[in-house]
């Protein structure tokens, strides 16, 4: 058995000093990759144990690919990144889309654990010549698309903005130039430990040399000469990759991917003639709008009568933009105009337009295009516009949106932000009156409002796999439950949240089966899962969270949304709401308060709260 | 709270026997709300029980199979232990397997349930359970009955011509053929069209699925329908009941100008092809039984493509005047919507199209009646033509 294993590599930024794990079998079972494996590692390097501010220098940052993102699986290149949230000292964990996820695993890493702080702006390269630090001089500070272009070609890369330099805690971290990277301050992590970007590029050496010396380190970036946006590496094909660990059952391997494959051209969502293959996640747009939960000046309504001008059809034909997706995935969800323009998400196109009261799709996709440029959370940037708006008592102008945008990048951890959030996170373009379970999800999360994180959108929207009543809190505790473990399984292994809609854990585990040999079924995945989120649960409760932090704002318990067209949207019964999450905390093995019990933690072999 | 369970959990064991799935009475659900409630008592309260608490999910359904289900069953489960392969598209991409239960206890069903949706348990029933709602664990149900009728008839058409039957196999037909229902002798009068506006078009569709499944042409939750005006398509949503299409139905502008068709059909682009190489209106889509069975009876046994007719069938193959083409459930590079549309527009407008291992499309200039009369009369002839084919082999 001469097979390379994966390894985690903890680097101390401030000395350069860098060691590395390999990654056991026992903890690959336990743990797959990705979310799950880089939770139970940031849990594992807590310094005493102790929960510490986002910025300490002691306090890790863990990048992980996904236990199966090198293999090729449609919708499985995803890594993770998980710190400590700059809003609630909880857990924040972020999905990285794109090809990081994929190269990371191809170079034979299971992980990075970062530590300390770099004296000055660097970034981390992994390539042929092993893992390097490299000052990052002047182009630290500058847009994201000045260093995704200084940076290529690379097979994947994470970069922070100018918003991450200022501390706004709307920093977001981009990868591959077009994929924001979660919600909640992601950006305000690689920077806290001066790290610009993380890069993989081409040219990965059989057993890297894991060499890490900034004093030493070759070269700085150079940044007066800026390209164009270069676009990323080509993938390479299976045979070249001579870290990853090798395939037990290859047929197997094949198989599982094929199922994945049609489940995913089965799927209207995916691949149907308006879904996300076609128009991006955006086509979502005209169901929140159809559906009256498309939130809407500031969340005082629910519908927007402009919508149709700001739709994803409307951007298409604007634009005629060209798709980008992640390695190996059939349904490319990203969309970049001929000069560079982002085309925003459905989170980001909602809140940029029907949460500003604003039907321009032009300023949409200029302000979108300029939030990933400097680092900055689009729809939390734009619910920040809406609240400015509301609290001076006027409505948004057009003209004062991309200014608005800079100042939020560079007024930093001081600027306001919209009180309209869970978790310090403002809350996504779905308006909680208009699915029940999807509120009782983005109450609960652990990280914020992630819409894609109880998986309610699928069958309160989407109808998969079958349809259930978006108006009732009946039997929703148990989908968010189920839902929750699903997606937190999937991405240990570096499953793209929408590719969720179609692949599930039967068809995971046929592929976790295969490439490890171990026999695995959806329910041990679903347990993987499961043990994956009260993780982070413990992490919250360490750091003080309670039940507190698992609420929405009063205003959705208040106040109606836009009913019409045979739509009734009421507010939220609040104790319909509390008598949902307690349902959710008892099947989470939650106390009233949210922290997990010993007896919940113990079963799922996790370390109990003290 | 607990009496609306119990009710949630009788109405589903009622629509079980409906579809003749369950002989009345005989199916079993629990759902689990805040009190596990069950739609009747059983000596397998105790096993199902067992299953919702192991498996964390708020549905199981124990369905001892009607007839002639029970008999196909029981023999392919005999026959294929540790797992039933399905051999219709259909199922083969929702479903990987279903396997065969060893024995009535706890862990052994708890442990086929955590692989996949469904299972069968010899002697008692096919078991499935719902994450979220009885629902998908009825799908599940119907979906296992189906799979294994279609493989049942297939493999013995199959076997005959390999000349491998055995006595087994033979009595296992006999007792099934037996227990068939009839074909369908008479198809019911539909609105005529067409339809001015949308209110009628939506009746029409209604009207329409309701007969497709009462004349047993498709399960209830398989299978659509569309009708076009005035440049919008209005078709059946994704999952949704075809015998209960109120609030079911989606109208998608043919234009590309909304995507509010991210909920309508997987068959979508299916439609909306047909709607621009064809211009009948009213489009309809059964899994009738005989017709995916026959569609799966290939002579070429020196084919390449043997075990992949269903997506690379490289033949011209007809029944009668009616094509066969290969194709993939939606809009993947080999999707149906790829070849079904020009094959039932082609020659001024076929009367249908069989799309291999998976179901018929049929279409109507103005409304439904015709291609509800021709997904009957195609099923019709499928059925004979397959008597026929085992008839030429001594049995
Ligand atoms: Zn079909
Ligand atoms: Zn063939």
């Amino acid at each position: 058995m001469d097979q390379p294993s994966a390894h985690i590599l903890f680097l101390d930024l401030a000395t350069g000093a860098c060691r590395r794990e390999p990654l056991s079998p026992a903890r690959r079972h336990a743990d797959g990759g990705g979310r799950s494996l880089a939770g139970a590692c940031f849990l594992a390097a807590q310094p005493d144990g102790a929960a510490g501010r986002f910025d300490a220098p002691a306090t890790p940052v863990c990048l992980f690919p996904g236990g199966l993102a090198g293999y090729g699986l449609p919708g499985a290149s995803f890594a993770t990144l998980v710190g400590r949230s700059p809003h609630t000292g909880g857990v924040l964990t972020a999905a990285v889309p794109g090809g990081l996820g994929h190269g990371l695993a191809r170079a034979g890493l299971a992980g990075l654990v970062l530590t300390g702080r770099a004296a000055q702006p660097n970034i981390l390269v992994l390539d042929g010549r092993g893992a390097r630090l490299i000052p990052a001089g002047a182009l630290a500070g500058q847009g994201t698309r000045a260093v995704f272009a200084a940076l290529a070609p690379w097979l994947g890369a994470v970069a922070v903005g100018p918003a991450g330099w200022s501390g706004s805690l709307l920093a977001m971290a981009v990868a591959d130039g077009v994929h924001p990277v979660g919600r909640g301050g992601s950006g305000l992590l690689l920077a806290a430990k001066n790290l610009l970007a993380v890069v993989v590029t081409d040219g990965l050496a059989p057993h890297p040399a894991f060499v890490i010396n900034p004093a030493k380190a070759g070269g700085t970036a150079d940044s007066a000469d800026v390209p164009e946006l270069a676009g990323p590496a080509d993938p390479a094909g299976p045979a070249d990759a001579p870290g990853l660990a090798g395939v037990a059952d290859p047929a197997g391997l094949a198989a599982a991917r094929a199922a994945m494959l049609r489940l995913i051209d089965a799927s209207p969502a995916l691949a149907g003639p308006c879904g996300f293959g076609r128009f991006g996640p955006a086509a979502l747009l005209d169901l929140t709008a159809g559906r009256r939960m498309l939130p809407t000046r500031h969340f005082r309504q629910t519908f927007f009568a402009q919508a149709d001008q700001v739709s994803a059809p409307r951007l298409e034909a604007l634009y005629a933009p060209r798709a980008v997706g992640c390695p190996g995935c059939p349904v490319p969800c990203r969309r970049v105009s001929a000069t560079g323009a982002v085309l925003p998400d459905n989170d980001a196109l909602s809140h940029l337009t029907a949460l500003l009261g604003l039907a321009d799709p032009h300023l949409a996709v200029a302000a979108n295009t300029i939030c990933l440029d400097l680092g900055l959370d689009p729809p939390g940037a734009a619910a920040a516009l809406a609240f400015f708006a509301e609290v001076a008592g006027r409505e948004p102008r057009p003209e004062m949106i991309l200014d608005g945008l800079s100042a939020l990048a560079r007024e930093g951890a001081g600027a306001t932000l919209s009180p309209l959030a869970v978790k310090g996170v403002a809350l996504p373009g779905f308006d909680p009156r208009g699915a029940y379970g999807l509120a009782l999800s983005l109450a609960v999360g652990t990280s914020g409002p992630d819409p894609w994180g109880g998986l309610c959108l699928a069958h309160e929207l989407l109808r998969k796999p079958v349809a259930t009543d978006r108006f009732t809190f009946a039997g929703k505790a148990r989908a968010v439950f189920l839902g929750e473990n699903v997606v937190a399984a999937a991405g240990a292994f570096g499953g793209c949240p929408y590719c969720t809609l179609a692949v599930g854990l039967e068809e995971w585990a046929l592929a976790v089966a295969a490439v490890t040999g171990v026999p695995t079924c959806a329910g041990d995945l679903a347990r993987l899962g499961e043990r994956t989120v009260v993780r982070e649960r413990l992490l919250n409760a360490q750091a003080g969270m309670d039940a507190a932090a698992d609420q929405l704002p009063g205003l959705f318990f208040s106040q109606a949304g836009s009913s019409g067209d045979g739509i009734n949207v009421a507010p939220l019964s609040r104790p319909d709401f509390l008598a949902a999450r307690a349902g959710y905390y008892r099947l989470r093995g939650l106390t009233e308060t949210g922290a997990p019990t010993d007896e919940r933690a113990s079963a799922l072999e996790l370390p109990c709260l003290r | 709270m607990s009496a609306l369970t119990t009710a949630l959990a009788g109405q589903w064991a009622d629509r079980l026997a409906r579809a003749g799935l369950c002989d009345p009475g005989q199916g079993l659900v629990a759902c689990l709300d805040d009190d596990l409630a069950f739609s009747r008592p059983s000596s397998h309260q105790a096993l199902v029980a067992a299953c919702i608490d192991r498996l964390g999910v708020g549905c199981v359904i124990l369905a001892p199979p009607a007839e002639p289900h029970r008999t196909i069953l029981e023999f392919l489960a005999a026959r294929e232990a540790p797992a039933i392969r399905p051999r219709d598209c259909e199922t083969r991409t929702f479903f990987h397997d279903i396997p065969v239960i060893g024995e009535a206890t706890p862990a052994a069903v708890v442990a086929a349930l955590a692989r996949r949706k469904g299972a069968y348990l010899p002697g008692v029933g096919i078991l499935a359970h719902g994450a979220l709602s009885p629902e998908q664990a009825f799908v599940t149900v119907s979906s296992v009955a189906f799979a294994g009728f279609v493989k049942f008839f297939a493999d013995h058409l199959a076997a005959a011509r390999a000349g491998t039957l055995d006595a087994a196999a033979r009595t296992a037909f006999a007792a099934a053929v037996a227990k068939l229902p009839p074909p369908p002798t008479e198809v019911p009068p539909l609105a005529r069209g067409p339809f001015a506006d949308r209110e009628s078009v939506l009746a029409a569709m209604a009207e329409a699925g309701r007969a497709t499944v009462e004349l047993g042409l498709v399960d209830s939750v398989f299978g659509n329908i569309s009708y076009s005006l005035d440049g919008v398509l209005a078709i059946s949503q994704t999952g949704a009941a075809l015998d209960d299409l109120v609030g079911g139905i989606d109208c998608v502008p043919l234009d590309g100008s909304s995507c509010a068709g991210l909920t309508a059909s997987s068959e979508l682009g299916a439609h909306t092809a047909l709607v621009r190489l064809d211009s009948r209106r009213a489009i309809l889509h059964g899994h009738p039984r005989f017709a995916v069975i026959l569609s799966m009876d290939c002579a070429a046994q020196d084919c390449a493509q043997r075990d992949a007719c269903h997506v690379a069938c490289p033949r011209e193959r007809f029944v009668d005047d009616v094509p066969i083409v290969p194709g993939e459930v939606g809009c993947g590079p080999r999707g149906l919507v790829h070849t079904m549309p020009p094959a039932l527009a082609a020659d001024g407008g076929r009367r249908g199209v069989i799309v291999c291992g998976h179901g018929v499309f049929t279409m109507g200039a103005d409304d439904f009646g015709v291609a509800l009369a021709d997904l009957c009369a195609i099923e019709t002839l499928c059925r004979t033509r397959y008597f026929q084919a085992l008839g030429t082999f001594p049995l």
